[in-house]
């Protein structure tokens, strides 16, 4: 136990320093000059060469890129993530604002998702071949070929433009101080974006659990259940979503790469101040250090939903605990894999 | 008549034919093997077989595809012409798709768009699968270091949300064209990689493999005769179904502002320039473009399903 632990903690420290570093190549290779790219094309030819000095060393564009880095590193490693030059504030503290609003979404995006996508997969595996069955299979086909971004746009021109039952984005309603913000109006502005994002979360754990129900509903167990009388409802509830919930679970916790990377989009259609929108930002503007702070971030909440989903298999199935390891979080990244965005 | 219902039409003639016992019990044994074939009389009506059926649902999505992108090609110009006595049009029939603040007309636009996007998707993907074959195979022919290497840079493409990686590779490529391509290149090739270097290795260690070797096959008749046979296959049904993905994440980091530029005609552009118009109720320019990339998706989606199963032994009758 304590070795496997050991060996986990090796693991999320490389791969941290791994996204970091690859993080700080890539902002580093670009052509973007983040001096110009923050000071305006204009104002930077209108300064002096002292002055533009002045800027070059505030971004940080004049020191060489290891330098950078190691600045970096030995900052982060003392619980500094640098200054975001986008937001002129310590990235830990624009991450931590929109934090917030981000991993409030993805809950609500995870569990609604989840749990829709859990009652349909297992409706349709138990009805299979049913008008019900081929509807959730139409559905989840439909909604994998779907770009979520332009989900989002639809979802926002029937409801805030044409019905004008949700507001038009951001988090808040405009013109309000933060702390008179009510709870009502904090909902009310994430609805339709956790909507959307709930909506195409659906797709995967739907078809996985109808698999999955297929497979136990065929199982020889069910169908001594069924000759001593139980009824199909009564089957599937004792002896079906026992099966069925972990194989659910755990690939839900294995699914969040894909959650984020649809909260990034999603925000960027709402407008809603997250950490995707935030990223987006950073990604234009050159903000080295706080594209590189929430790629760390979003590849720490990964590793943490393929930590859960590994430990999860071991509960479920004791074999797997004797060797557990890359083999299961494999099988579950696989499947997780299927939806498209 | 496929070749399945003639032999059951054979056995059922047979049957009929002779009381041996002997008949029967091989009229039986194939009974047994397929349950629900008709075995007495041949089906009234003449079904196409469900293999051509398929095949003919794949070569129908390839050619859509193709006609799709030529089209869109052909009407690049005439989907940049600006025509402001016709602008923000609502669809209607000389314009289905309507027109934007700009007079363009929407359909035309969206052709071109989408012919873009296939076009960069399939590059990236074809240039992806590359990565996956290579990669695939040395992991599992290079022994354990190269395999422990390929393994690990597969956990990390895997550790970071796509669209973050995206981001950073686009950016880095100074966005663009290139950008894009060598970003959705270089982050979708990690399962693919992982279904070569399975394949590879479940066919190293097979019996005919084993066999071939005793019979004193040297490594690159192996290779050529019984690996490539077995690996291509899953290979190309792999190959198609990145498309789709190809696509899907270049239009999304397009729609961000990392992707094509904007003068370039792509569905991303389309629908990030039509966000700003939406609120004055200017629906159909998210509204179509969308649907039509959707639809694009969905073809690609059956082309690699069909291709699948015509592949795949086990549901090449389905």
């Amino acid at each position: 136990m304590l070795r496997y632990a050991a060996g986990q903690v090796a693991k999320f420290v490389l791969l941290m320093l791994a996204v970091s570093l690859v993080t700080f190549a890539l902002v580093s290779a670009s052509p973007v000059d983040p001096a110009q790219a923050n000071v305006g094309q204009a104002a930077l030819a209108s300064m002096g060469d002292a002055k533009r000095a002045q800027v070059a060393s505030y971004w940080g564009s004049d020191l060489p890129f290891h330098e950078r880095y190691l600045n970096w590193l030995a900052a982060a490693l003392h619980g500094d993530f640098g200054t975001s030059l986008r937001f002129n504030a310590p990235v830990a503290d624009v991450i931590a604002t929109r934090a917030g609003n981000t991993l409030a979404l993805m809950a609500v995006a995870w569990v609604v998702g989840g749990v829709l996508g859990f009652a349909l997969g297992v409706a349709a595996g138990v009805r299979r071949g049913s008008r019900l069955d081929a509807a959730v299979k139409g559905y989840c086909y439909l909604l994998a070929s779907t770009p979520v971004f332009w989900l989002a746009l639809v979802l926002l021109v029937v409801f805030s433009v044409q019905l004008g039952w949700f507001p038009m984005g951001f988090s808040a309603p405009i013109g309000v101080a933060s702390s008179d913000v009510t709870l009502a109006d904090a909902l009310h502005h994430m609805a339709l974006p956790a909507i959307t994002l709930s909506v195409t979360g659906v797709a995967n754990i739907a078809l996985h659990t109808r698999e999955k129900t297929i497979d136990v509903m065929e199982s020889d167990y069910v169908r001594f259940a069924r000759t001593r009388g139980e009824s199909t409802w009564g089957i599937v509830l004792r002896h079906g979503l026992r099966n069925l919930a972990m194989p659910a679970i755990t690939l839900q916790f294995a699914s969040i790469s894909e959650i984020f990377g649809g909260s990034v989009l999603v925000e960027q259609v709402f407008s809603y101040p997250g950490l995707g929108q935030a990223a987006v930002t950073a990604g234009l503007g050159g903000d080295a250090a706080l594209l590189a702070g929430i790629a760390v971030l979003s590849a720490a909440l990964v590793f943490g939903g393929n930590l859960v989903a590994n430990l999860l298999y071991g509960v479920v199935d004791p074999r797997i605990a004797l060797r557990r390891g890359k083999l299961s979080a494999h099988a579950a990244n696989e499947t997780a894999e299927g939806g498209a965005l | 008549m496929s070749r399945i219902d003639e032999a059951y039409a054979v056995a059922g003639s047979a049957n009929a034919g002779s009381v041996g016992i002997l008949a029967d019990a091989g009229a039986m044994v194939s009974e047994a093997r397929l349950p629900n074939a008709p075995v007495l009389h041949v089906p009234k009506r003449r079904k196409l077989s469900n293999r051509k059926a398929t095949l003919a649902c794949f070569v129908g999505t390839v050619v859509l595809l193709t006609a799709l992108v030529v089209a869109g090609r052909l009407v690049e110009p005439a989907a940049m012409a600006t025509d402001f006595a016709m602008k923000n049009l609502p669809p209607s029939l000389a314009h289905p798709f309507g027109t934007d603040w700009m007079g363009r007309d929407m359909l035309l636009r969206t052709l071109a768009g989408l012919s873009t996007s296939v076009l960069v998707g399939l590059l990236a993907a074809a240039a992806s699968s590359v990565m996956a074959l290579v990669l695939g195979t040395v992991a599992a022919v290079g022994g354990r270091r190269a395999d422990a290497v390929v393994t690990w840079l597969i956990d990390l493409l895997m550790g970071v949300p796509h669209i973050v990686l995206l981001i950073l590779i686009s950016c880095a490529l100074g966005k663009g064209f290139w950008g894009v391509t060598i970003g959705v290149a270089l982050t979708h090739w990690a399962n693919l990689a992982r279904v070569v270097r399975a394949e590879v290795l479940q066919c190293r260690q097979s019996p005919f493999v084993a066999a071939a070797a005793k019979l004193g096959a040297t490594r690159t008749q192996v290779a050529w005769r019984h690996m490539v046979p077995y690996v291509l296959p899953q290979f190309l049904v792999g190959l198609v179904l990145l498309f789709p993905h190809a696509i899907l994440h270049e239009a999304a980091i397009t729609f961000l502002g990392f992707g094509l530029p904007p003068e370039q005609p792509a569905i991303g552009i389309i629908l990030s320039e039509s966000m700003r118009y939406l609120t004055s109720g200017m629906w159909w320019l998210a509204v179509f473009p969308g649907l039509a990339l959707v639809a694009t998706v969905l073809l690609f989606d059956a082309a690699g399903g069909s291709l699948r199963k015509l592949a795949d032994p086990r549901s090449a009758q389905e």
